[in-house]
């Protein structure tokens, strides 16, 4: 039984050891192992809609709104500590963002504070830059404490009148995670299962289960090497690829 | 604070990752392993001793270069949650835009295959293989019937994709208003003011010697080439690439222009390298490409009917075919915004385990191709280092002049540079020429395009080069070619014609173009 267990773990975990030739997979396992060590849990949210703020009557007054407001709710959660928001701009300069925590029991109503005031995300509102990109706002950058976060508001400016649309995409809430877990493999190989039945393994003259788990160990650990060292540079000098001979004469180039 | 420790450790390890497969970790693995006999290295304290010995050894600055390369040309990692294509372009209409171009000249390549009916790639007969082998050093004798081949694109053309890029979320007026530019380009990209060069290109400033114009024979050695000579050789003998990247800002001593170069690209002449290139070679004699066509056609129109590079013209059949089989190349499609052609087994349509990219390194050569190359003929003799520092100068420097992107030195800002700091220095030549329909950038895309290969005297070019390498940015072209035109400001505002004005500017081989940048950016009062 254990040896069937072991054997059946090994094939998984060779079966990972691979030398990716030109792709960018290793650099996803990467960010993987990087967010699970910052053990973050998404928390589900309720977007409304933007609401542009303009002075004057929206239908006679000319000219694109330069404010929008979104306000984010968690219906779901209750009040949380927020540990990080993304998202992914489009064309908004600046944002603010206020939020709405619990308050102490002696105060009756709770009040809006203002938790980052004008964070530029273009550094020039008339050109292109930064105008598309992904950005990370952490608890740390935030003017005040997060511990208790019922609603938030986020309030994006675009001064410039070049730009037709301003919105932010792919909001995302995180809060703190569970300590995150030292790898499964570790654990499993350090502790491993009691003795069971070993009288039943003697009868059926399995070789020595120390010997077996030794020499498993050893193998996982070369294994755990080889994957540590898993890298983006090209192994193969002799993987130069030509396209086979007349299997590519005749056809129709697509673009993917 | 916490987020840029984490950035560098992310960066940190990023780079640690891709340096392990490399050759230099198990070149350093093994020379610690034969350090250990040494008496120097003690036991008690190994990982010191060892460190002290890498850096009396050399492997240290070895290692030191080939981080800093790695930091020249990767960008940043990215964030976690942005797609890899966002790594290749974050704006999503130029990435659009890039996709539609590449249809366009897949469908051309397409067309021509199929008129021609002549395969994308055939395996040689071996009386072929044979023949080409003996030829190989004088390829340039062939005379293959090329008539029928047409180069699948020009700058021009590609020109006119650029001058139709438009943002949707951008107020694009119909009619002539305040936002929209008055040059070709008409997307708003964030470009250097003349205040932000100045300081970028300081090492260019007037009290600042240069190679270009303080070696004139007027001026005496002693003032400035002889101590740059020195130190130019002392950067070489402690063979540091970010020193080295330092220095050629002032220009390079032609006797060690090849080594800096070979230098700050990184390159290392280790008989792998030979290898590999010999591999490259056989691959090119046992199959024949379509794009080897295509590679022919495009020297015998430009570089064999130059005066300076006809010369060359078997070091360029020898470099561009191997090129074309080298798939590490595609490895830069990570951080560039085009995407490899895919072409699938016939028969097997859409299935991607038989889907190969075409040409083996994704890249389709252009008319004036083959210009990115022939400079530097001059400086290397050996085809397979002229070989890799041609390959490391295009992944760096050449795809972005011929690809969509927003980065500062992609052609579309630089183009945009070019209009901004004409329209901002030269506001008469500027409305003068649009006036009589000679827009500027038809005139000077494609002395950017070809990176002034081909227009400049060959060291001119390699001074100009020289700072590319230097600043790690091509803006310095769209600079020289604002400063050509203030040269020649005064015939240009007599001109009538957009044939009259690219005949003020066909020749620009007698330009000196280190004074022409200097006076443009620290002479001109603005």
């Amino acid at each position: 039984m254990l040896i069937g267990q072991l054997a059946v773990r090994l094939q998984g975990l060779l079966g990972g050891v691979v030398f990716p030739a030109w792709d960018s997979r290793t650099t996803e396992d990467f960010y993987a192992a990087a967010a699970s060590a910052m053990s973050r849990v998404q928390v589900p949210c309720h977007i409304k809609g933007a609401v542009a703020l303009q002075v004057g009557d929206v239908r006679t007054v000319q000219g694109r709104p330069g404010v929008l407001v979104i306000d984010v709710t968690f219906p779901t959660a209750g009040p949380f500590e927020l540990q990080e928001i993304t998202f992914k701009n489009y064309y908004t300069a600046f944002l603010s963002i206020r939020v709405r925590q619990v308050g102490s029991p002696n105060q009756s109503s709770n009040k809006w504070i203002t938790c980052l005031r004008d964070y530029c995300l273009m550094p020039n509102p008339h050109n292109e830059e930064g105008a598309q990109d992904y950005v990370s706002l952490y608890k740390h950058q935030m003017l005040c404490d997060m511990d208790k976060v019922l609603e938030l508001r986020l309030i994006l400016r675009q001064p410039s009148p070049l730009w037709l649309n301003f919105t932010l995409e792919e909001l995302q809430f995180f809060q703190h995670g569970p300590q995150s877990p030292s790898s499964a493999f570790t654990k499993w190989l350090s502790h491993p299962a009691p003795y069971e039945q070993p009288a039943l393994l003697l009868q059926q003259a399995l070789p020595d289960p120390d010997k077996v788990s030794s020499e498993v160990q050893q193998m996982w650990m070369l294994t755990e090497m080889i994957r540590a060292n898993r890298t983006t540079a090209r192994i193969g000098r002799f993987d130069v690829s030509c396209p086979a001979a007349s299997a590519l004469s005749s056809l129709a180039l697509i673009w993917p | 604070m916490l987020q840029e420790e984490e950035d560098l450790s992310l960066t940190i390890a990023h780079i640690v990752q891709k340096l392990k497969g490399s050759r230099l970790y198990s070149q350093l693995e093994r020379q610690a392993w034969v350090s250990l006999q040494k008496p120097e290295i003690k036991l008690e304290s190994l990982k010191e001793d060892i460190k002290e010995f890498f850096k009396i050894s050399g492997w240290e600055k070895k290692l030191q270069n080939a981080v800093y390369s790695e930091l020249t040309v990767f960008p940043l990692p990215r964030h976690p949650a942005a797609p890899p294509e966002h790594l290749k372009e974050p704006l999503v209409y130029m990435r659009k835009a890039q996709g539609s171009w590449e249809k366009r000249i897949l469908k051309s390549l397409n067309s021509m295959c199929t008129e021609l009916s002549i395969p994308l790639a055939r395996k040689r007969p071996v009386v072929e293989q044979k023949e080409l082998l003996n030829k190989w050093n004088e390829m340039g004798t062939d005379e293959p019937d090329l008539s029928l081949f047409r180069p699948v694109y020009a700058p021009k053309d590609f020109l006119e994709v650029l001058i139709n890029l438009r943002n949707p979320n951008y107020e694009n007026g119909d009619h002539l208003n305040l936002k929209t530019h008055l040059g070709l380009i008409q997307v708003p990209l964030k470009v250097k003011y003349i205040s932000e060069l100045k300081e970028f290109f300081i090492e260019l400033s007037l009290n600042t010697g240069q190679l270009g114009i303080d070696d004139a024979t007027q001026v005496p050695p002693e003032l400035f080439e002889n101590e740059h000579v020195r130190l130019g050789q002392k950067v070489l003998a402690e063979q540091d690439s970010a020193a080295a990247q330092q220095y050629i800002r002032q220009g390079s001593p032609t006797a060690l222009r090849a080594e800096l170069w070979a230098l700050i690209l990184n390159v290392s002449n280790q008989p792998e390298d030979l290898l590999y290139y010999e591999q490259l070679k056989s691959n090119v004699i046992q199959h024949d490409l379509l794009v080897d066509s295509l590679i022919y056609k495009d020297v015998k129109l430009t570089a064999s009917n130059d005066d300076y590079y006809f010369v060359f013209e078997d070091y360029l059949y020898q470099v561009l075919l191997c090129f074309s089989r080298d798939t590490s190349v595609l490895g830069h499609f990570a951080y560039n915004s085009a995407s490899p052609p895919k072409s699938y087994i016939r028969g097997k349509l859409g299935m991607e385990d038989y889907a190969v990219f075409y040409p083996p390194n994704g890249v389709i050569p252009f008319h004036g191709f083959s210009m990115y190359v022939a400079p530097l003929c001059f400086l290397y003799h050996e085809p397979s280092k002229l070989y890799q520092i041609f390959r490391e100068m295009y992944v760096r420097f050449f795809f972005r002049l011929h690809s969509i992107s927003s980065h500062p030195s992609g052609i579309v800002s630089l183009c945009l540079l070019f209009e901004t700091l004409l329209q901002t220095h030269l506001p008469q030549l500027f409305y003068h020429l649009r006036e009589i329909g000679a827009q500027p950038l038809r005139i000077s895309f494609k002395w950017m395009v070809r990176a002034f290969s081909g227009y400049l005297a060959t060291d001119q070019l390699l001074l100009l080069w020289d700072r590319i390498l230097g600043y790690n940015s091509l803006e310095i072209l769209a600079v020289l070619a604002a400063a050509v035109f203030a040269f020649r400001a005064v015939n240009l505002m007599e001109v009538t014609s957009l044939a009259a004005a690219e005949a003020v500017l066909a020749d620009l081989s007698t330009l000196k173009v280190m004074p022409l940048l200097q006076i443009f950016l620290f002479a001109t009062i603005t």
